[in-house]
């Protein structure tokens, strides 16, 4: 504020002075912190750079990003979906109960399922107009329970040929899942940007009002943000049964919603809504799998790891905050 | 011509009395809606079961719900303030695991580390959310983490469980007055003076004005940074008592527990009237907002035919309902005050 903005062309692209790192902080502060995550494993934690240990990081953090891309959309119109884990319980819990029927008819069941609970939220939040907290608190509850009484509450294994190929097999040495989670970001990131929708959805973001009254159907967006969400866990659930071969209803998905949303926030989408970044939220996913993995490879204890994660949440949150304009 | 200006002007008149009584009921309702279904509630399971109708069944039920009572009653001055705190719940166990350990030191001792520690653990995050303009929501999602791994490395990463020591703690948890337990008793104690602070006092008027528009707060003098911080505390002590109460009534410091604490407090709060949206809500309504969530879970145990899975089902849909129901009087109040 105090120096006058004026500066040459010339200078520029010349060096990084602090209004500039300011500036693009928010946007790449994640990217760089997980470079210096890598950097640091690459030195002190042997066998990192092996493929196979770099693969299992991708498989570890694939439902978290699945289930991160679609908490990005739903803060991006300044909500957020606190039912995402039991969400992935509930499509976890439908799977062994219609793989009899056949492997597309499971799957497609577990995605009605969410598409189910993503109505009901979303139309608690744009029709009823409760609070996004508050709805999806109740479908967080409720949804686990449904998914409990749906497996009676008991865990079961699967044995189905077709289906555990989801999560064991590969192409090109990269497993199934991590390549359903990357078309699914790229899907993501190319309705935000590129379609009337993803417009929609970041004006509602940023002013719900101004919204409505230039015309942006609020609810029916708003509905869909929600469904798409809730499908996206669903998703996630059905890749996490497959990966471990059983369905346990009262485990899977469990405080995902608080992975999801650290991922997202980590990754630079500001909480209160009207803009996304799908490539940060990855890259956020990322580095909070790494930064487990990390310490765990370190022999760092459970009770550490979480504390640490604790700081590096918040220091990401500090730098990444946009200045308020109020 | 008399007589054409009569009429329409008793129509408004009436129309303006009609309006007047459903804005007071609606009100009425608004405000004390919790109660009204909790006294339903009741009186359904007075009659429907007969285990429900005994004392000691009452007692059960308020022993039962005095942690989460202490944990709602912290959260509703800081969703009132216009923050929340999703921290309680790993506080909470936190709390527990800390009076345990120190019950062998005495039960001063007993209560007083998991004070200080939890008191503590809420003003840095006040501290935080105040000079850092940090959403509560963030700032208390990693104290959960936070809160969660210190309780991790105060048990041998959740492997040891302390055992309360006989003496004066454990007889605080067993002891009873009158057939109701001393727990219930400290919950009614500190509800009074919570009350009396929220509405009496000057850090509770600095409350109800932060939550309700914090610039106008500020133009008014309020000390913004000051009432947050002690929200904040306030929370984090009072999760840390709620810890040690139960600690006391178990006997041990259970490091399981707790998780979902906070949204059960925050469906308490909200079930009680209060706004998420900040600046108002009411202490009383938590407190029926927390017996209805008991009570409920309490009737659902007399029946024995439901499985804890619908327990869960139910839980959910009931905070469904009542909060979709608040919304709807809450419109239906605006459109009849015009």
């Amino acid at each position: 504020m105090t120096a006058p903005a004026v500066s040459k062309p010339g200078e520029k692209s010349r060096g990084l002075d602090a209004a500039t790192v300011r500036r693009l902080l928010p946007a790449y502060g994640v990217y760089v912190a997980l470079a210096v995550l890598v950097l640091f494993n690459i030195v002190y934690t042997d066998n990192f750079l092996a493929w196979n240990n770099f693969r299992i990081q991708l498989v570890q953090v694939t439902p978290v990003v699945i289930v991160a891309l679609g908490m990005a959309l739903v803060i991006g119109t300044e909500g957020i979906d606190l039912s995402v884990g039991s969400v992935m319980a509930l499509g976890a819990a439908l799977i062994p109960l219609y793989l009899g029927y056949g492997m597309v008819p499971a799957l497609l069941l577990a995605v009605l399922g969410g598409v189910f609970v993503g109505l009901v939220n979303g139309s608690l939040v744009a029709f009823v107009g409760l609070q996004p907290i508050v709805a999806t608190l109740a479908m967080l509850v409720a949804g686990r329970g449904v998914a409990l009484v749906l497996s009676d509450g008991k865990y079961k294994d699967i044995r189905d040929k077709d289906f555990l190929a989801i999560g064991t097999d590969a192409f090109l040495d990269v497993p199934y899942t991590v390549w359903i989670a990357a078309v699914l970001a790229v899907i993501v990131g190319f309705v935000i940007r590129r379609t009337v929708f993803g417009r929609r959805l970041l004006a509602i973001g940023d002013n719900r009002a101004a919204a409505q009254l230039a015309g942006v159907p609020v609810k029916r967006v708003l509905i869909t943000v929600y469904v798409i969400a809730a499908v996206l866990a669903a998703i996630a659930g059905v890749i996490q049964v497959s990966r471990i071969g059983s369905a346990d209803a009262s485990r899977i998905g469990l405080l995902i919603e608080l992975s999801a949303i650290t991922a997202v926030v980590v990754g630079g989408t500001p909480l209160t809504g009207g803009k996304i970044r799908v490539l940060g939220t990855v890259a956020g996913a990322f580095l909070m799998q790494l930064l487990t993995a990390t310490m765990i490879a370190n022999n760092l204890k459970d009770s550490t790891a979480q504390m640490v994660q604790a700081v590096i949440i918040l220091v990401a949150v500090y730098t990444a905050r946009e200045r308020r304009t109020r | 011509m008399s007589q054409t200006l009569v009429t329409p002007d008793a129509t408004v008149e009436k129309a303006e009395a009609a309006s007047m009584r459903t804005e007071r009921i609606v009100e009425l309702v608004q405000r004390q809606g919790a109660l009204a279904v909790l006294g339903i509630v009741i009186v359904v399971g007075l009659f429907a079961y007969d285990n429900f109708r005994s004392f000691d069944n009452a007692g059960t039920v308020l022993v039962s719900a005095a942690p989460a009572a202490l944990i709602a009653l912290g959260m509703t001055f800081v969703i009132i303030s216009g923050g929340i705190d999703l921290s309680v719940g790993s506080l909470y166990v936190l709390g527990g695991v800390l009076a345990a350990w120190a019950s062998q030191y005495g039960v001063v001792a007993a209560f007083a580390a998991p004070l200080v520690v939890c008191g503590l653990f809420g003003l840095v995050q006040g501290l935080v959310i105040a000079y850092a303009r940090l959403a509560p929501f963030i700032v208390t999602l990693a104290g959960l983490l936070g809160a969660r791994g210190l309780m991790l490395a105060l048990s041998g990463e959740g492997r040891t469980t302390y055992l309360v020591d006989a003496g004066a703690f454990k007889d605080f948890g067993k002891g009873e007055l009158l057939g109701v337990k001393y727990a219930v008793y400290l919950v009614a104690v500190l509800l009074v003076i919570g009350m009396v602070a929220l509405y009496r006092t000057r850090f509770g008027q600095s409350v109800y004005a932060l939550g309700g528009s914090e610039d106008a707060a500020r133009l008014m003098g309020v000390r913004i940074r000051g009432t947050q911080i002690r929200v904040y505390v306030l929370s984090g002590l009072l999760a840390g008592l709620a810890g040690a109460i139960n600690a006391a009534r178990l006997g041990s410091g259970v490091t399981v527990l707790g998780t979902g604490m906070e949204l059960d407090a925050i469906a308490a709060v909200v079930i009680g009237g209060t706004l998420l949206t900040g600046g108002a809500g009411t202490l009383g309504g938590t407190i029926a907002g927390v017996l209805l969530l008991q009570v409920i879970q309490n009737l659902i145990n007399q029946d024995g035919g439901v499985t804890s899975a619908w327990q869960t089902v139910i839980s959910g849909a009931f905070i469904a309902l009542v909060v979709v129901a608040q919304t709807y009087l809450a419109k239906l109040r605006r459109v009849a005050s015009g």
